[in-house]
């Protein structure tokens, strides 16, 4: 059963991420933990979103999360990212029954299968909602407004 | 008479159950245990005969009911060694209890700057946390026993750490995620000699072995029903009478009351005073059904038993490449709690795959953060062992760790 979520490419980027390392200059950082389980991830963003590194510890799901993002949305347009971002959390939230479009997501559609295993989606969405964060501190997507509140990474833990 | 596995297994319905296509292997009693059909069903009965309000009514039910509630506060009093039940104060939980030590010995000592609260760094979160917020109120300063390598208390500070300026000492008996007994009668005759009050977390010791508090020579010990085979939303503090009957109340409302004016009110005795609103009282009925099914089985058959699975746990985790064990080595001084690192994977990993395996452990930090810093890891893989334990299911415990494996380093 967990072939569907440990999926060739995400063990790929689990073992050698794309784009691993905090790097200079950036113009928004963020830092976003899950008390669950001890991930943890730093952010850092380009104004113009050429360059976006990051750092971090945490299960293979959300470390190749990074890297996939990395991959995804280095260099891209503002309406791109929004689209992308859009796509990856409708996939993560649709309890398996969204069919990811590979034209939009790449590699991200590996993660179709955690979409299957609640207590991952958080791991899945961990890099994403850091860079949402880094990414506004930045000033990076001037025009998107409105803010998605869903998969946040601070939960209460015991 | 040796201890019957099989047996104990029968009267544990959930143990039956299959996860993911597989029989279900429960390796996670350090976060909650499961419970036996008797506790179950003393609670039904409860609820379906005996039901009305404790301590305050004249109808039949009431009474009953009273009956029920104080009934299981003589068991666990008998249970611990107390000298008496009214030292027996029921709270939601662990947590609870040590709060309301925390605030009500805070009060108790008119703890204030210069004061000093001496933890250690093999807490549970529940006791650091209220000592951190007792010091941010009252300006006393937190200070903490370290521990070693082996994943022991260091006492080597033990005189200056505890001194005349201490007030309070509060430690775990036995740690939640390395599973290290700690021997505190140093501490403990320590914190007598400089006339402090020590608090000792008894949750993951009252379940698993004989605990007898005239024995361990502390003012206080907080410890929970559902790590030991009862409810939820049942905890225990039990505290010297003189102790509780100095401590100013926690929680304020019914039930815990003398007398009450518009102007002022007189508070009852303990455990009353400690008891404020309709308590949890099916709760404490299954926690006593809990400690009678304990007490049949012997705490001392049920410890031996744990002890057993803990050094064939040890043995086999240790014959695995790329396991590391965090804690003591050997199963001497220490319970049936072993926690774990496999290479080159994190622990949320490690977990998901033993589920789909039906083997279920706990990861992540334990709510014990600090003791994860300590040992360099974000997290860990934690096993836990209760007296329902098989070896059988360490076996399938160690080939799900070779499956993590397999699927990690192909």
């Amino acid at each position: 059963m967990t072939d569907q979520l440990y999926q060739e490419i995400i063990l790929d980027h689990y073992k050698n991420p794309h784009g691993r390392g905090l790097r200079e200059p950036f113009a928004g950082e963020a830092h976003h933990v899950n008390p669950t389980c001890g991930d943890e991830i730093t952010i850092r963003v380009t104004p113009d979103l050429s360059d976006i590194s990051y750092d971090g510890v945490g299960c293979s799901i959300s470390q190749a999360s990074a890297s996939v993002m990395h991959e995804l949305l280095t260099g891209r347009t503002p309406e791109q990212v929004r689209v992308i971002e859009e796509a990856f959390v409708a996939l993560m939230q649709g309890r398996g029954q969204v069919e990811p479009d590979e034209d939009v997501l790449g590699d991200g559609v590996a993660f179709a299968g955690v979409a299957r295993y609640p207590a991952r989606v958080k791991c899945a969405l961990l890099p994403w909602m850091a860079f949402k964060d880094a990414a506004a501190r930045a000033g990076a997507l001037a025009e998107s407004g409105d803010r998605q509140t869903a998969g946040t990474s601070k939960g209460a833990n015991s | 008479m040796s201890f019957d596995v099989a047996k104990v297994r029968a009267d544990f319905p959930i143990l039956s159950r299959e996860v993911n296509g597989h029989p279900l292997v429960y390796l996670d009693s350090a976060n909650t245990s499961q419970k036996p059909r008797q506790v179950l069903d003393a609670m039904r009965e409860l609820q379906e005969r005996h039901n009305g309000n404790v301590s305050r009514s004249v109808h039949t039910l009431g009474t009953e009911a009273t009956s029920a509630y104080e009934h299981a506060r003589a068991k666990v009093a008998a249970f611990i060694g107390a000298a008496s039940a009214d030292e027996v104060v029921f709270t939601k939980n662990s947590t609870e209890a040590i709060n309301l030590a925390a605030h009500s010995v805070g009060r108790m000592l008119e703890i204030g700057p210069g004061d000093e609260i001496v933890i250690s760094e093999m807490e549970h979160h529940s006791n650091i946390v209220p000592w951190q917020m007792l010091c941010e109120r009252t300006g006393a300063t937190l200070r903490w026993f370290g521990v070693t390598d082996e994943g022991r208390l260091d006492e080597s500070r033990l005189h200056d750490l505890v001194n005349e300026r201490t007030k309070i000492v509060s430690v775990v008996h036995v740690s939640n995620i390395l599973g290290t007994v700690n021997d505190v009668a140093r501490i403990a005759d320590r914190a007598r000699q400089v006339g402090a009050r020590m608090l000792l977390d008894c949750s993951q010791s009252v379940p698993h072995m004989p605990v007898d508090v005239a024995a361990l020579g502390v003012d206080l010990i907080a410890f929970t029903g559902h790590k030991m085979l009862g409810p939820t939303g049942i905890g225990v503090l039990w505290g010297r009478s003189a102790v509780l009957e100095a401590m100013p109340p926690f929680l304020s409302g019914g039930s815990m009351i003398e007398t009450v004016t518009m102007e002022r009110t007189t508070y009852a005795m303990p455990p009353a005073r400690f008891e404020a609103g309709t308590p949890p009282i099916a709760e404490a009925v299954g926690l006593g059904a809990a400690v009678d099914y304990l007490s049949a089985l012997g705490m001392d058959a049920v410890h031996r038993h744990e002890r057993e699975i803990a050094a064939y746990a040890l043995k086999s985790l240790a014959d695995i490449d790329g396991v590391r064990i965090f804690g003591p080595a050997t199963p001497e001084g220490r319970g049936g709690t072993v926690s774990f690192a496999v290479d080159g994977v994190h622990p949320h990993d490690v977990g998901q795959i033993l589920d789909d395996l039906g083997v279920e452990v706990r990861v992540g930090h334990h709510c014990a953060r600090p003791v994860c810093a300590r040992f360099g890891v974000p997290a860990m893989t934690r096993a836990s062992f209760y007296l329902y334990t098989t070896t059988a299911e360490i076996d399938a415990l160690a080939q799900g760790i070779e499956q993590v494996k397999k699927v990690f380093n192909p």
